[in-house]
């Protein structure tokens, strides 16, 4: 099990939650797990909530998850890939009110430092305020 | 409930989701993401293709059924949001429902999920301006009135017109959104009309 929190990116796009966990391999390195997934069932722009639940389930580890989302129904989608996860392993899940990609940034900083999943979230949402 | 007439309700919100697929993109567009016809068209597509599994099912859980099956595929925010209404009105179904209150109470059950799940009360300019109407036109009717069902979701609907949006994509084009009908009003009134067309033998 990982002793960091791990990052997960959910877009409406392939290719942004592709960039994205790129960027944060580049700018943080490769201790924290990130899974990232975009496009609905059919390869198209949007989310799926079966993939979201299988990424979440890549990364996780004693520390939780941290999820960052783009818009709409990626959040909803996420939050439905959240609820079917057991009841313990919901607590450690917590989706991150922040911009897609800086947030996935800063989280996964936060998380390599050894932050805690309220730190990570508290980090990435500081990008709000 | 008869197989049958599950049958029939998946077929008839199917036929009426895949007639009116481009005009609910087409209203998208306008303030959206241009993707709710394509979506629906996508979940109602995967019920239909499990229609004689979920006609098998007690009333409850074939709602169940169909609403994870539309999480599952549609791919936008209305997966989870017609999800939640028809899982919620499913766990809230007796196993035997015997009158029109016990479906005003399971449609009241489900209304609330998508409240919940959406984060919104009304007047937003969503698929609540017709959901939230018919439940309290369900509840306070003492029998099944199928003509006043069919007013209170169209009134809902034209409502959402002259509404700014403060939910959702269109919120980020606030004034631009007054002038246009909110696609989800309008995909939740098409298939109140397909599920009153069941019940009216069409």
């Amino acid at each position: 099990m990982s002793n960091f929190v791990g990052i997960v990116i959910v877009s409406h796009s392939p290719n942004v939650a592709k960039g994205t966990a790129d960027m944060v391999r580049e700018m943080v390195g490769d201790e924290v797990k990130v899974a990232y997934c975009g496009g609905n069932a059919d390869g198209g722009l949007g989310t799926d909530v079966a993939t979201i639940h299988n990424a979440i389930d890549s990364v996780f580890g004693a520390q939780g998850v941290a999820v960052l989302v783009d818009l709409g129904g990626a959040e909803t989608n996420s939050e439905m890939a959240i609820e079917m996860m057991d009841e313990e392993r919901q607590k450690k899940i917590v989706i991150c009110n922040a911009p897609i990609v800086e947030g996935a940034v800063m989280a996964a900083t936060e998380a390599a430092g050894g932050g805690s999943l309220d730190e990570v979230r508290a980090t990435a949402e500081e990008f709000l305020s | 409930m008869e197989p049958e007439t599950i049958k029939a309700l998946i077929g008839r919100t199917h036929a009426v989701i895949l007639a009116h697929a481009e005009e609910l993109t087409d209203l998208d567009q306008a303030i959206g993401d241009g993707d709710h016809g394509i979506n629906m068209k996508r979940g109602f597509d995967a019920i239909a293709a499990a229609a004689d599994t979920i006609a098998e099912l007690p009333c409850g859980k074939a709602l169940e059924k169909a609403g994870m099956t539309l999480v599952m595929s549609v791919g936008g925010a209305s997966g989870p949001l017609y999800g939640s209404l028809l899982m919620a009105m499913g766990k809230a179904m007796p196993a035997e429902p015997a009158s029109p209150g016990d479906f005003a109470n399971a449609f009241q059950a489900g209304v609330e999920a998508v409240m919940k799940r959406g984060k919104s009360q009304g007047g937003e300019k969503t698929m609540l301006e017709v959901l939230l109407p018919v439940a309290a036109s369900l509840k306070d009717a003492d029998a099944l009135d199928i003509g006043a069902l069919r007013e209170t979701a169209d009134e809902g609907l034209a409502s959402t017109k002259d509404m700014k949006a403060t939910k959702g994509r269109a919120s980020f084009l606030g004034e631009r959104s007054i002038g246009h009908l909110d696609p989800g009003a309008r995909s939740s009134a098409l298939l109140i009309h397909a599920v009153c067309d069941v019940i009216e033998g069409k």
